[in-house]
């Protein structure tokens, strides 16, 4: 893996105008709870690591339902799968990580695989954090399939909030999917 | 169904053209939104140094699954039956209709939501479940637009183009329940598109997409979005049904690798999209737990058939040919008469139903043969070569015909060949006189030469023919 590759990520995923935050491993728990901190409940898919909930102050939601992951790892039990309602309540934030993110293109991709969750979770909720480890970031879209572990998997790729320019050409941020996304680099 | 298919236009290109060129505002949105989109593409394909080796691979890919169509589909239904999906067949739009009308029966809901899909214009799909009673609902915000003010799409990539952010505020004023805005921000219009699908979205349950690409290795449809309604629309629905076109399949899970460097860049000119699904049949847990895949033929395996005209079946909807092409960017989508606008559309809706239906005929006429759309195609269609051999195998007028085969008696021998110039040179001398001031052309001929004049100026015979010259200077 070229040095590069994480740094291109990060400059072409804020390119898309999402919220682009570098730290170290040391630093990740402190960022977490601040990028979290106004949220009125955070989103945790199972899997997610400990270490990164374990700052966080505001109440926790642990979604239940991820077949395509392991479960979560032990301390606090699933609640139950949360409803779509649950999740278009005011101010509610999603914490995750993901499968692999592609410099080229400053895209991240969710798999549904351990601290990702069900695709319903990084959907609904306004506000979606996510971290990237330098490790997964490959060069391009190429690379991304072939790093995939299961490409039968649900595959979510992101790129950016989401946005529209149906109107006038003029680019409009946050119509359907999250309006805020904020993308961790680990380094 | 007597209707005519959203692909068959109902006038001669020529006449809509000529109208849809009296409306100002058209000409300045379109001129505005293709100039944008052609520039952003151009920026992002730069960008790309092995760009050349891309277009040459996807088309090579295409051509595959074109040759090897019925092999590929039912790999392809194996796979996604396999992965807890349910396979429906479809000749033509009215069977595509009608499947997926009694799914949606089946499933007993009244209304459907719908992501942005030509295979579902292209079939009439929506004018068909409203005739059934059941209300589909467009989630694209420009398709809500267009749905909302009874109008049809102009542009594949932004169908709304033709509508300004005031004609959209009055528009969701009128017809969007609950709206109140006063301004008529984009920002402000799109927060209100959110707030009315949202609710929709939740009390949905049955959704209804295209596909973007079918992998055949896999049984995976991609989905290629911007706004998270089709998201919506894939997670929350208990039922999906899918509407593909039988050429959207890639054989390998790892074709998209290519597919999907191509077709944001040559799209929307970005490097890549908001948002793409893939998804592989039924997850339990995650998304709908019903998944329908209904495999749309319509035309299509006629086309296959064709040696020529077959690579308009590698096309992705990106509508790069739109945005490039001299004659859409003046006259606009609506005077194709089809829900396949533009270069791409003047080939494939005329192809798919065949020349004789509607006016279809005419639509090979609608280019320059600038070939400006060919560059641009990612999977490298000859767009011009495909107009030549439409036009050339295509029905004619019979006037057209007789003039033809009068032409070809005449240019047969070289003493008739001679004597019939000599005739037009010199029946042509006194109009030649009288147009001398205008470089000796014609704006107007009579019946039927006017079919000819009506669109463009006629040159007059010289006043001494090539042969004449020679003789002249160089024989005597």
């Amino acid at each position: 893996m070229s040095p590069d590759l994480p740094l291109l990520f990060a400059e072409r995923a804020g390119d898309y105008r999402a919220g682009i935050h570098h730290c170290t491993a040391a630093e990740l728990r402190e960022v977490l709870a601040r990028l979290l901190s106004a949220a009125s409940r955070v989103v945790i898919p199972p899997g997610l690591p400990q270490e990164w909930i374990d700052g966080l102050t505001v109440p926790l939601l642990l979604d239940g339902a991820s077949p395509a992951g392991p479960a979560g790892s032990g301390a606090a039990a699933p609640i139950t799968g949360l409803t779509a309602a649950d999740l278009d309540a005011p101010g509610v934030s999603v914490l995750t990580g993901c499968a692999v993110a592609i410099a080229e293109t400053g895209t991240i991709v969710l798999d549904a695989g351990a601290g990702q969750g069900r695709r319903l979770l990084t959907l609904v909720p306004d506000h979606h954090v996510c971290v990237v480890r330098d490790a997964q970031v490959v060069a391009d879209v190429p690379d991304m399939i072939t790093a995939l572990p299961d490409p039968t998997r649900p595959l979510t790729m992101i790129s950016g909030p989401s946005a529209t320019s149906d109107i006038e050409l003029n680019r409009v941020e946050g119509v359907h999917g999250p309006r805020r996304l904020d993308i961790v680099c680990v380094h | 169904m007597s209707r005519e298919l959203p692909i068959v236009a109902g006038e001669a290109f020529a006449e809509a053209a000529r109208r849809e060129l009296g409306d100002a505002q058209l000409r300045a949105n379109l001129g505005r939104a293709t100039r944008t989109i052609r520039d952003k593409r151009a920026r992002v394909v730069a960008e790309v140094p092995d760009w050349e080796a891309l277009r040459d691979r996807a088309a090579a890919v295409k051509d595959d699954v074109i040759a090897r169509l019925p092999k590929l589909l039912t790999q392809f239904e194996q796979a996604v039956t396999a992965a807890g999906a349910t396979v429906h067949h479809a000749r033509d739009a009215a069977q595509a209709n009608a499947i997926v009308t009694e799914l949606v029966r089946a499933e007993q809901a009244d209304q459907v939501v719908k992501i942005k899909s030509m295979a579902t214009q292209e079939i009439g799909l929506n004018e068909a479940l409203e005739a059934a009673g059941i209300t589909p609902i467009e989630t694209d915000l420009a398709e809500l637009i267009v749905q909302l003010a009874d109008d049809t799409p102009s542009h594949i990539l932004v169908p709304a183009i033709h509508y300004n952010r005031s004609q959209i505020r009055e528009l969701f004023a009128r017809r969007m329940p609950g709206f109140t805005a006063a301004s008529d921000e984009p920002a402000v219009l799109a927060g209100a598109a959110r707030e009315y699908l949202r609710r929709t979205f939740l009390a949905a349950k049955v959704a209804v997409c295209g596909a973007n690409f079918a992998v055949a290795e896999t049984g995976s449809l991609v989905i290629v979005e911007s706004e998270g309604n089709g998201r919506m629309c894939l997670t929350l629905p208990e039922t999906l049904i899918a509407v593909v076109g039988v050429e959207k399949l890639l054989p390998r899970f790892a074709d998209l690798g290519d597919f999907l460097r191509l077709l944001p860049r040559s799209s929307t000119g970005e490097r890549m999209n908001p948002y793409t699904s893939i998804f592989t049949g039924v997850t339990p847990g995650d998304g709908p737990r019903r998944l329908h895949v209904v495999l749309l033929d319509n035309g299509r395996t006629t086309v296959a058939q064709d040696p020529v005209g077959r690579a308009a079946l590698r096309c992705i909807r990106c509508s790069a040919c739109l945005n490039v092409c001299p004659v859409y960017e003046r006259a606009g989508g609506h005077a194709y008469g089809s829900v396949y606008p533009g270069p791409i559309g003047a080939i494939l809706s005329p192809q798919l139903t065949g020349q004789d239906a509607g006016f279809n005929r005419t639509l090979p006429y609608a280019s320059t043969l600038c070939g400006a759309c060919y560059d641009v195609c990612p999977v490298k269609i000859n767009i011009p070569e495909i107009l030549i051999h439409l036009r050339q195998t295509g029905p004619k007028p019979a006037a057209e015909r007789a003039a033809m085969a009068s032409l070809s008696w005449v240019m047969r021998d070289r003493r008739r060949w001679r004597l019939a110039l000599r005739a037009a040179r010199t029946g042509s001398a006194p109009l030649r006189a009288l147009t001398r001031r205008r470089g000796g052309t014609l704006h107007r001929a009579p019946w039927p030469l006017s079919a000819w004049t009506r669109h463009r100026d006629a040159p007059l015979p010289a006043a001494e023919t090539f042969r004449d010259w020679w003789r002249r200077t160089h024989e005597s």
